[in-house]
């Protein structure tokens, strides 16, 4: 099996890996990056543990080849803090008491995120709708929602 | 079985720089390669082991199939490998193709939508395909290069089966081409699913709706079922009736019997074959009733 080489950029910073054609975004993250807040649910593309945003976009990591990301800028949860500063949706996800095992936040963090830069202030049901590929067998949601919708009127 | 390793099994990634070379390695090597755009049905598939493949060749990118284009005399055509959010809310499909973003919206959620396509949603030939419908009533036509150049394939004979289509191997799918809308057209699409949004449909009904002063009714109704038969369904029974007869509620009523009728769903982990007939009968009478009343309003 033949190796590719990739240059991309992940989290702000430019990264050269040479990935083998059958390795997903999301091992490749984990495993060559040791970006380990990236989680494998259910490699399906069904649970959203592994979402990350790609060119600004949020995908399932798992379903995505590390070979398709030459020139693509990725970010994880690891990148969503700046300066040392919490993003607004970690800290009311924090505040909201929206995680408990914490296994989908990290998911569930990328892709808040990513509605709230298609739009700022999104009603209960657009957040709902945004966050349907993003699974979490603990909190039973409300509480997640409450932190998104906080995030949003924080950020008004 | 879901595999619960993230990886992929052992094969290699392919990436063309034109649809002949893309065309002629997919040739080549019938049966160990097959094309991939977003790969949100490729490699779950790899992953439960129903495909073995040597290579994945990703065609995103190659010549027309990144672009949306419109033209209010030739119609739409959406590249093969156009992301469904894209196609959700592209101004122009949103104001003339409405059903498509409408179908598109139901597909999974929003970060897989980032991913899937419509054309890779047809050529995956699965049954219970949520745009497929859409595309069937919108009068789609697949834009296919092979090994042979270029020709189109309509939608009505390109399906063979349960993923099983027309295409042979070397054959791309590099966009799907729609006519203008007939005037006055209304769309529906109405989706049951165990939950609300994102689950695989038990029963899917699209509905196009339009005056068309060649029938008696003076209407013409394009119906598409999904997941009530090893294809994408065409009632066409019920379709004639509709052009045959002025439209009512009785005449609905009866549409939607003979859409039951043409169904030949199967038992599976989303629903029985029983419950799916009925619900085609209970869909499409409230799907055609939708559009009814807007075309009347």
């Amino acid at each position: 099996m033949s190796f590719h080489r990739i240059i991309l950029t992940v989290n702000g910073s430019t990264e050269q890996v040479d990935v083998p054609g059958n390795m997903t975004l999301l091992q490749m993250l984990r495993e060559k990056l040791a970006l380990t807040g990236t989680k494998n649910g259910c490699a399906a593309g069904e649970c959203g543990a592994c979402t990350v945003l790609m060119n600004g976009e949020p995908v399932n990591s798992c379903m995505v080849l590390a070979a398709e990301c030459d020139g693509a800028e990725i970010v994880t949860v690891e990148g969503l803090a700046q300066d040392g500063q919490l993003d607004i949706v970690q800290q009311t996800i924090i505040d909201e008491g929206g995680v408990q095992c914490g296994f989908c936040t990290p998911g569930m963090l990328i892709s808040a995120r990513a509605l709230l830069n298609r739009n700022p202030s999104p009603t209960e049901a657009e957040i709902r709708e945004a966050l349907v590929g993003n699974l979490c067998r603990c909190t039973g949601y409300a509480r997640i929602i409450s932190a998104v919708k906080a995030a949003a009127e924080a950020t008004q | 079985m879901i595999n619960p390793h993230p990886g992929l099994p052992e094969l290699d990634y392919i990436k063309p720089a034109s649809l002949e070379e893309a065309s002629k390695f997919l040739a080549a090597h019938a049966g160990e390669a097959k094309p991939f755009m977003g790969g949100t049905d490729c490699f779950v598939r790899l992953r439960d082991g129903a495909w073995e493949l040597k290579y994945l060749v990703d065609v995103k990118g190659l010549d027309g199939t990144n672009t949306i284009t419109f033209d209010s005399q030739k119609g739409l055509i959406i590249g093969a490998a156009v992301p469904m959010n894209q196609v959700i809310s592209h101004p122009d499909i949103v104001k003339n193709y409405p059903l498509l973003s409408e179908a598109a919206r139901t597909v999974a959620s929003y970060q897989l939508r980032n991913r899937a396509t419509i054309v890779g949603n047809i050529c995956n030939a699965s049954p219970a395909g949520d745009t497929t419908g859409a595309c069937i009533v919108l009068g789609g036509v697949l834009n296919v290069f092979g090994p042979k150049g270029k020709r189109t394939e309509p939608l009505s004979s390109f399906f063979k089966g349960p993923g099983k289509t027309v295409l042979e191997a070397g054959d791309i799918v590099t966009s799907i081409s729609f006519p203008l809308p007939p005037n006055g057209a209304v769309g529906r699409y109405i989706k049951l699913g165990r939950n609300m949004l994102s689950d695989l449909s038990i029963v899917g009904v699209t509905v196009l709706g339009y005056p068309d002063k060649t029938t008696k009714s003076g209407y013409r109704f394009k119906i598409a079922l999904a997941s009530v038969a090893p294809t994408p369904l065409v009632p066409t029974q019920a379709e004639e009736l509709l052009a045959e007869k002025a439209i009512s509620e009785e005449t609905i009523m009866e549409a939607a019997q003979a859409a039951m009728d043409a169904a030949t769903p199967i038992d599976d982990v989303r629903g029985s074959a029983r419950y799916r007939k009925y619900m085609v009968r209970n869909l499409t009478r409230q799907a055609l009733t939708d559009v009814w009343k807007k075309l009347t309003e």
